[in-house]
């Protein structure tokens, strides 16, 4: 039996473990038939040419891992941002685990999107907010139809969140092969702000393959920075779909970290419904042996006096894959719109690729938008340069690539995070970046 | 110190150097002249290691070795330096994190342990006043947006903080006022001592006021066909170079 039909098949079993909620099951059962018509994206999808899900698609995954939580904080530690007080809701295989988490319903709840889903208080904001900017293509769906479980945050207007919220999926390898479908909601009402780092962290070789959906509601002059840490091991695939949907001047970020996994698709999409509002993309993708990375954005500028930003930088070695597809959108009322985006990628060895397509639908005449896409390898100049200072070849290629993804570095907002990225970075480079920040 | 004997270079196909011989010893100052495409800046080039040229005969002795095999940071390490005549700009990393970088990696390749904060930060003080540079402008990216003199300040600024035995000066009076020239020519001065040796790669005499070299050679063709004291220079600027060519292609 394929992926698919294993999946449809198992839907109504699903469904009878998980309490069934009239408004979330009707939500769920149309999602399954979408999946069902549509099945998995393939290669003659427009939005698939250069990543074929093929080679993650063939396993035998587990879709129902047992609980085992087994893992100790010092043993998983590193892969949080430790250095700040922060909340976490934490998962392994998929299974919320309470003695790694730190939730609160103290003003805000940052809790699991079970209890969300079940209790009759979060009722309300559930039936606004839930599957409400989700698209409704088959990857989606198919984890809308499986929804039971992941991060579940409401920050109520004019609250400025001080510790950021960490939302951490480990994969343990208990299972010979497992399938993950995580989805968060994430609500932010006016004047509030909140900072969210998620990480997707797999410790073990097993196959694990994650379709991850996240939908975030900023409200009314809101700000929210969220950070993704993604895959660093060669057995886990990642295909995160994550839809922000802005208000009125209100201000989100969002960064992506990619610097490993066998295969990464980030669906990311920003919907601006209200005036004067500002989004941020940006990215680092640092990959090499067969790994395949795929950016794939979307900005749909709606409303007049918005901006945009995108930046995304990618270093790819030995036969790596990137592919960035950044699309944007300017409605015919969205006038005086600024939308950039740029794409700079360097190629480490003769068979790296990288598939880079801007893609601009302009309807508005009175707007600024520009596109960039730059691929090359480093330069020699600066590399001889450093050399003859006395810095050596690795250590001169690991500063220069520093250096090529520092613009993006810039604009992360909590220095901890700014400080871990760097060595992830350097760790990544296989160099001692010889200097703090 | 060094010693360089029938040096063949040459680039993709191009012959470049055909047999230079040049002998600098420690407490010397040399001046290279000579005109556009006599050879110059590749000759420096050669010796500071960079790759893409190749050299087909001769060799290149630094203290008694021969560093033909070595890496460009491996002559650095030995204590080669060259300052460049067009700076490399590097964004994204600061003067003073790339001066860090270079000398631990040196120490690191020398068997130290790497300088203590304290230390470098005084290292760079000092070294910073001697070329007259704002402390501001350590924290800038690397070349970037520097005017022409700030580079050339900035390639002596780490010459001084390296201290090299052999620096080789790359047309550093290319694109300087006479004031930056003063500064930079005086922090080479106040560099110098017994043990070191400076080579200067000059088009024009100009340098050479400041700097006084105690030989002068002319390199034309890839050879160097005239040597003499420092009123060789005088004599190229007033009288320019082709009166050489013509003693040359005359022979």
């Amino acid at each position: 039996m394929d992926l698919k039909d294993k999946l449809v098949s198992s839907f109504l079993a699903f469904e009878n473990r998980v309490d069934v909620d009239a408004y979330v099951h009707d939500v769920r059962t149309d999602a399954i038939k979408i999946f069902e018509e549509k099945g998995f994206p393939s290669k003659k999808d427009e939005a698939w040419k250069y990543t074929s899900l093929n080679s993650v698609l063939k396993h035998d995954y587990s879709l129902f891992p047992k609980q085992e939580d087994a893992l100790e904080y010092r043993d998983v530690k590193k892969y949080f941002i430790h250095e700040i007080d922060s909340y976490k809701i934490v998962f392994i295989d998929g299974k919320y685990s309470s003695h790694l988490s730190q939730t609160t319903h103290d003003g805000i709840d940052v809790c699991l999107m079970s209890a969300a889903l079940s209790k009759p208080k979060y009722q309300l904001v559930i039936e606004n907010y839930f599957n409400k900017i989700a698209s409704k293509d088959s990857l989606t769906s198919l984890n809308t139809a499986f929804s039971s479980e992941g991060a579940f945050i409401h920050i109520p207007k004019n609250k400025v969140v001080e510790k950021p919220i960490q939302i951490v999926h480990f994969s343990s390898g208990n299972e010979a092969a497992t399938m993950l479908q995580p989805r968060n909601l994430i609500v932010v009402d006016e004047n509030s702000h909140v900072q969210i780092i998620e990480r997707h962290q797999s410790l073990t070789d097993n196959p694990v393959l994650t379709n991850c959906v996240t939908e975030v509601f900023a409200n009314k002059r809101a700000i929210v920075d969220y950070y993704k840490i993604q895959n660093d091991n060669l057995t886990a695939s990642l295909i995160d779909n994550t839809f922000i949907n802005q208000k009125r001047e209100s201000v989100a970020s969002v960064h992506t970290f990619s610097f490993g996994g066998k295969l990464t698709r980030n669906n990311l999409n920003f919907f601006q419904n209200g005036e004067r509002i500002d989004s941020t993309l940006k990215g680092v993708t640092i990959i090499g042996d067969k790994q395949h990375v795929d950016h794939n954005t979307l900005v749909h500028h709606i409303e007049p006096n918005c901006e945009s930003h995108q930046d995304y930088k990618g270093i790819f070695d030995d036969s790596a894959v990137g592919v960035f597809n950044g699309k944007v959108i300017v409605e015919k009322e969205a006038q005086k719109t600024n939308a950039f985006q740029a794409n700079n990628n360097i190629l480490i060895s003769d068979k790296a690729t990288i598939n880079t397509k801007p893609q601009l639908e302009i309807f508005a005449d009175d707007v600024k938008c520009s596109h960039g896409c730059t691929i090359g390898q480093l330069d020699e100049s600066a590399m001889f340069y450093m050399r003859s200072r006395g810095i050596p070849e690795k250590e001169a290629k690991g500063l220069l690539m520093y250096a090529f993804s520092n613009n993006v570095l810039s604009s992360v907002k909590i220095p901890e995070i700014k400080q871990r990225i760097t060595k992830l970075i350097a760790n990544k480079l296989g160099v001692n970046i010889g200097f703090d920040l | 110190m060094l010693k360089i004997e029938n040096l063949h270079a040459r680039v993709e196909d191009k012959a470049i150097l055909r047999g230079i011989n040049l002998e600098v010893k420690p407490g010397e100052v040399h001046a290279i002249m000579g005109p556009n495409g006599s050879g110059k800046s590749t000759l420096s080039s050669v010796i500071a290691g960079k790759e893409e040229y190749e050299v087909t005969d001769g060799s290149i002795f630094f203290e008694g070795e021969d560093i033909e095999e070595l890496a460009a940071e491996e002559r650095a390490h030995k204590g080669i330096f060259l300052s460049f005549q067009y700076p490399v700009e590097i964004p994204g990393v600061s003067v003073t994190n790339f001066m860090k970088t270079a000398i631990n990696e040196t120490r690191k390749a020398q068997g130290l342990e790497e300088m203590p904060a304290k230390d470098m930060l005084k290292l760079i003080r000092e070294k910073s006043e001697l070329l007259e540079i704002d402390r501001k402008f350590l924290s800038r990216s690397l070349n970037e947006g520097f005017s022409g003199g700030e580079k050339k300040r900035n390639e002596i600024f780490q010459m001084a903080m390296l201290d090299p035995k052999l620096a080789i000066l790359d047309e550093t009076d290319s694109g300087l006022d006479i004031d930056a020239l003063r500064i930079v020519a005086n922090g080479v001065n106040k560099l110098k001592n017994e043990n070191n040796a400076v080579v200067v790669i000059t088009h024009y005499q100009r340098l050479l006021d400041y700097i006084v070299p105690d030989f002068v050679h002319v390199l034309y063709n890839g050879r160097i066909v005239k040597s003499g004291g420092k009123e060789l220079a005088h004599e190229l600027e007033e009288k320019g170079y082709d009166w050489i060519k013509e003693e040359v292609d005359a022979k």
